[in-house]
């Protein structure tokens, strides 16, 4: 019964990342695909990681995925926040598609 | 009182990542959890008693469930705009006025809104958050900020201040 539950979400897991990886080739320019980058690729980890726990149950295996999944969050969310910001006093510019940018009187 | 806290929670947390109850796996985790404490217990919350108060740990629950049911509709919603043929995109960068006061509780939010449809925060320059948002639906201010922050605000504010 547990091994079925793991292999069900690592299933998803794996089926997100993949979303994450179409969304940096297709995507146009690097904010955009940052967004699919940060959130596909953390819950399809997030998900492996359950799957481990269902696995492995509370042993020592289990415990370390416990703890990995809220250092993933914060770390690829403050990463992700790190790239864009960088991205942004680099000068690469937004999109194309883009409509609004309020930031740029804030730099200045 | 605020070093004990720290040293304490670090203890825990080498514990839980080792998982092994021998003697020098515990001498070693006592020496990271004081250099741990004396190097960043400045960055810690000012008010330790906070964590002994049982409804900011209740909200917490409220709150993380609330965040996972947000952060299963981002993947929705990113699978959607990936997938979709003519991609429904309309990014750019909104300006989003926050109420949250702390470092810490202003921290919290701009990692919620990384997680939630569409959005990651870029900046944060006083009381305003600076948002990427991949379809903008409003131009109005009135009408965004809700949008935006509405779901996590409130429950940050319970937990935190």
């Amino acid at each position: 019964m547990n091994s079925m539950i793991s292999l069900i979400f690592i299933t998803i897991g794996i089926l997100f990342n993949l979303l994450g990886c179409i969304g940096i080739i297709r995507l146009p320019d690097t904010y955009n695909r940052l967004q699919a980058a940060t959130k596909a690729v953390t819950l399809g980890c997030c998900s492996i990681l359950i799957g481990v726990i269902f696995h492995f149950g509370l042993s020592d295996a289990g415990t370390k995925a416990l703890i990995a999944i809220p250092i993933l969050f914060f770390g690829s969310t403050v990463a992700a926040h790190a790239l864009i910001r960088g991205t942004y006093h680099f000068g690469i510019k937004l999109g194309g598609k883009s409509v609004k940018d309020d930031y740029k009187d804030a730099v200045k | 009182m605020r070093y004990v806290t720290v040293f304490i929670l670090s203890m825990i947390f080498w514990l839980m990542l080792t998982f092994e109850f021998k003697v020098p796996n515990l001498i070693v985790g006592t020496v990271a959890s004081i250099i741990t404490s004396a190097v960043f217990t400045r960055f810690f919350i000012q008010n330790v008693y906070k964590l002994i108060q049982p409804h900011r740990y209740f909200w917490f629950i409220v709150y993380l469930f609330v965040f996972i049911w947000e952060c299963i509709k981002a993947n929705i919603d990113v699978a959607y705009r990936v997938l979709h043929p003519a991609m429904p995109i309309r990014p750019g960068i909104v300006k989003v006025k926050t109420t949250l006061k702390s470092d810490l509780a202003k921290m919290l939010l701009a990692n919620s809104i990384t997680m939630t449809p569409g959005t990651i925060s870029v900046d944060i320059i006083d009381d305003y958050l600076y948002i990427h948002w991949i379809y903008i639906s409003s131009e109005d201010p009135e009408v965004y900020t809700p949008i935006i922050t509405g779901a996590f605000e409130k429950y940050i504010k319970k937990i935190i201040e």
